[in-house]
């Protein structure tokens, strides 16, 4: 315990030397978000001076191991280094679906030349990368889906559309699923990854009723992909692809947390409403219980006793909390909230952020999918 | 780590067992209601928990007790919701004892408890809703000591208690937590009427009067007019306890609703293949996991002498209550017709849950406590 202390001794000394005053604020949107790339505009100076101090220690993906750009740090420390950027009001200095979904992929399935290759620029934030699962016809049903990758010998041949692929036109590189084979419904998907410039692939926006248009359809016409870009073994992109599911159910659930953990009646301000403030320390409840499950959650993950299906418990449980904080700042607001472009409003944040949020419980898998699972696997309903 | 130790898992390991054995549904609680017990537990059992160590959880070894903290009485509590299981452990063992510790009374009374000779109750609510604040029971000095008047209500197990801790105001004014004094009331004092009233589950709480009671000043535990310091810690450890005891009831409840849904047939099919059951069971599922975490937290932060622990008591206390209503709302609902029957377990649950849900303050006086401490 005496190192741990000289451990965030250490980080806050560090921190403090390091984050940028401007990085200690919180964020005002999600475009404030750092998302790295090739094409990342960075908002500021400090917001690229903060990625570069954190990747240069491998504190952007702090438990991963040094040797794919990580910090090698064990459970204790991460959590230190996440509760003193918590308290300075660090900003994430990356946010990547490299970090939160492949990358645990990766360190499972992947080839060791592909970690090599790959995890250090993920933490480094060199490539952005989008995910290629859902399509048209296969949103909860994922498994149905129909982009076909034929084997060509030295590459595969990939065609056909995904939907809902969050900022495909902005992304570097595509993590995908696609069909290598007919015969079986789960058990002839493979996982591959590709550059998002390689020819024959495009994409096209789609508007969000929040305002905002972070994703897009995307489609593939006679894509060539090497195949030393399949990740695990063909025909069993499935396990990798569920893998990938629970990090992301895992990283989605973090949102029941509402980011600055204040009790949402604090934050709100003074509530005249005698039952609105009832409902709100109804939600508070609810919202500091999950932040002891959450903290549970990752503990039992640590100790390697949580059930595989557990994410899928989180997932629903976050996601329906968040949007339920979101309806009560809406309801505290009253008509201040409603105001879409005013610069008051913060161009409408608060009504932009309460109709976002109702993706969350779509997004990675449904609420009714998420409970179908734990019915089926903790539960073990029959027929599930 | 919100996750138990090697230690705590030990204990785990020997209550799960023994409370399922030993404490079990028919053998306590259908029994002692049965048979019209008026203490609404067996002294038998209480005196097997002493063997185990139990009564002596939380009292300090140098007392010759196991000096284990809150999360270790919540892994008792747990298995004592679960299996419905009747006993003084709540209230003398847990909240009754961290009333004692550190006091003079401590040596009077450490030794009866861990030897299960004696049950404690703890007369606080003076009308149907937790307000401790809001205590009137006056405490009016006289010579060397104290004369009590006032009425009590929801003094669990008042009627078999070798011992009463009153809580009355000595000063200040009923809102104010100054002011208030602990006494410790012998049983059988003069001025001290009970009525034992036998609440929905079967369990027994006094209504207790008191008028003119004489007591010594020997008889105050702590200081007098700094009795929110004893009250306070024993409330810290009963809501946390209760909201464990409420977690075992909550999963007690639904691992009896999920096994049913895997063995009953309707439409040629069994139950749980319908997904409006399936969905509904998860939700309930994950309700308990979180009110789980957060009874954890609560007892945890506790133990440290945290200085949260005040707000996460109280999002325990009632995130538990809430959970645990859901589970036997939705027990007794998945039963379908057999639920409703005396002669099925569910419907005892949901009893419980109810008395359990009111003591030490509901969901409801927990949720404003939330609103109050953080500032709203
Ligand atoms: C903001 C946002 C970002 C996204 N980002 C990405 C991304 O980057 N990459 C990607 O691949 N995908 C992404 N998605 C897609 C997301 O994963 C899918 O929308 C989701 O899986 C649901 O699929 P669907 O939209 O086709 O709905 P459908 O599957 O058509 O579902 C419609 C409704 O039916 C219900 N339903 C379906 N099946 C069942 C069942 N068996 N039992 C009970 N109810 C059922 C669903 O719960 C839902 O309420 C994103 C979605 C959103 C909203
Ligand atoms: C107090 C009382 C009085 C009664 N009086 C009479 C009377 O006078 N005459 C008489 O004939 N009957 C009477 N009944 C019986 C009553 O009609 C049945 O209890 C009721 O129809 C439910 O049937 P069940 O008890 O077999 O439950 P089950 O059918 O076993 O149902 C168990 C659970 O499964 C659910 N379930 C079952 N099928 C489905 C499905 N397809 N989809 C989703 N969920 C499903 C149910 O909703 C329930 O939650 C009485 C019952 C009670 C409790």
């Amino acid at each position: 315990m005496a190192d741990v202390e000289q451990f965030r001794r250490e980080v806050r000394d560090w921190l403090e030397a390091n984050c940028p005053a401007e990085m200690r604020t919180p964020m005002r949107s999600e475009k404030d978000a750092c998302w790295g790339g090739r094409h990342f505009e960075f908002q500021s100076d400090a917001q690229k001076r903060w990625l570069d101090a954190m990747a240069s220690r491998g504190w952007t993906v702090p438990d991963w191991p040094k040797d794919y750009g990580g910090g090698g740090l064990d459970a204790a420390q991460t959590r230190v280094l996440k509760e003193e950027m918590a308290s300075l009001g660090c900003r994430p200095p990356l946010t990547s679906f490299g970090i939160s979904m492949l990358g645990p992929a990766l360190l499972k399935y992947g080839r060791e030349d592909q970690k090599k290759r790959f995890l250090p620029e993920i933490a480094r934030g060199d490539i952005r990368w989008c995910q290629g699962y859902s399509e048209p016809g296969a949103g909860s049903d994922l498994a149905d889906l129909q982009t076909r990758a034929e084997d060509k010998g030295d590459h595969y041949l990939v065609n056909g559309q995904k939907v809902w692929t969050s900022y495909a036109d902005q992304a570097d590189w595509i993590f995908c699923l696609v069909r290598t084979s007919a015969e079986s419904k789960h058990g002839g998907i493979s996982f591959l990854l590709f550059d998002m410039e390689s020819p024959g692939v495009s994409t096209k926006p789609i508007l969000l009723i929040s305002g905002y248009s972070p994703f897009c359809e995307t489609f593939f016409d006679d894509v060539k992909v090497p195949k030393d870009q399949l990740v695990g073994e063909v025909n069993k992109g499935w396990d990798v692809a569920k893998y990938l599911l629970g990090h992301e159910r895992e990283m989605i659930s973090g949102m029941g947390l509402g980011g600055d953990k204040q009790a949402l009646g604090r934050a709100v301000g003074s509530i005249d409403d005698p039952l609105l403030r009832a409902e709100i320390a109804a939600f508070d409840v609810d919202a500091l219980a999950f932040a002891a499950m959450s903290e549970r959650f990752i503990d039992q993950l640590k100790a390697g006793g949580a059930h595989p299906a557990m994410p899928s418990m989180m997932k629903y449980a976050g996601t329906e909390l968040n949007k339920r904080r979101h309806e009560l700042v809406m309801a505290a607001g009253g008509s201040d909230a409603l105001e879409w472009d005013s610069d008051r409003s913060g161009g409408g944040k608060a009504a932009r952020d309460w109709l976002r949020t109702k993706a969350n419980s779509i997004e990675g898998g449904t609420s009714e999918i998420q409970l179908g699972i734990v019915a089926k696997h903790i539960l073990r309903l029959p027929g599930a | 780590m919100l996750t138990l130790t090697d230690d705590q898992r030990m204990l785990q390991d020997a209550v799960r067992p023994f409370m399922a054995d030993k404490g079990a549904i028919k053998a306590q609680l259908r029994h002692w209601r049965d048979i019209g017990c008026k203490d609404g537990f067996g002294h038998g059992l209480w005196k097997q928990f002493a063997e185990l160590g139990l009564t002596g959880i939380l009292i300090p070894e140098a007392r010759g007790g196991a000096g284990l903290g809150q999360v270790e009485a919540g892994v008792v509590l747990e298995e004592i919701g679960r299996n419905l299981t009747p006993s003084p452990f709540l209230t003398t063992a847990v909240a009754a004892v961290r009333a004692l510790d550190g006091s003079a009374h401590a040596e009077r009374w450490f030794p009866g408890i861990l030897a299960a000779d004696t049950v404690a109750a703890l007369a606080i609510d003076e009308g149907r809703h937790h307000n401790p604040a809001r205590i009137a029971c006056a405490a009016r000095r006289q010579g060397n000591g104290f004369l009590l008047d006032g009425e009590k209500q929801f003094v669990v197990h008042g009627a078999s208690a070798d011992l009463i801790l009153v809580a009355a105001r000595t000063g200040g004014s009923p809102g104010e937590t100054d002011g208030l004094t602990l006494f410790a009331l012998d049983r059988g004092m003069a001025g001290v009427e009970i009525d034992n009233v036998a609440l929905a589950d079967s369990s027994k709480a006094a209504r207790l009067r008191l008028a003119n009671v004489a007591v010594d000043a020997d008889a105050v535990v702590g200081e007098v007019d700094g009795g929110w310091g004893p009250i306070s810690r024993a409330l810290g450890a009963g809501r946390a306890g209760a909201a464990a005891e409420l977690v075992g009831v909550a999963a007690g409840a639904s691992e009896m609703t999920f096994d049913y849904l895997k063995q009953r047939k309707q439409f040629g099919r069994l139950i749980g293949e319908f997904q409006a059951l399936q969905h509904r069971a998860a939700h309930l599922f994950g309700e308990i996991e979180i009110a789980r975490a957060a009874t954890f937290k609560a007892a945890q932060l506790l133990d440290a002498q945290d200085q949260r622990a005040e707000l996460f008591v109280s999002v325990a206390k009632a995130k538990a209550g809430r959970s645990a209503a859901l589970a036997v709302q939705e027990g007794v609902q998945m039963h379908g017709g057999i639920g409703m029957t005396d002669e099925h377990d569910i419907g005892l649950y949901m009893k419980r849950e109810a008395v359990l849900g009111e003591l030490f303050g509901s969901p409801r006086f927990h949720m404003a406590r939330v609103a109050e401490l953080s500032g709203y």
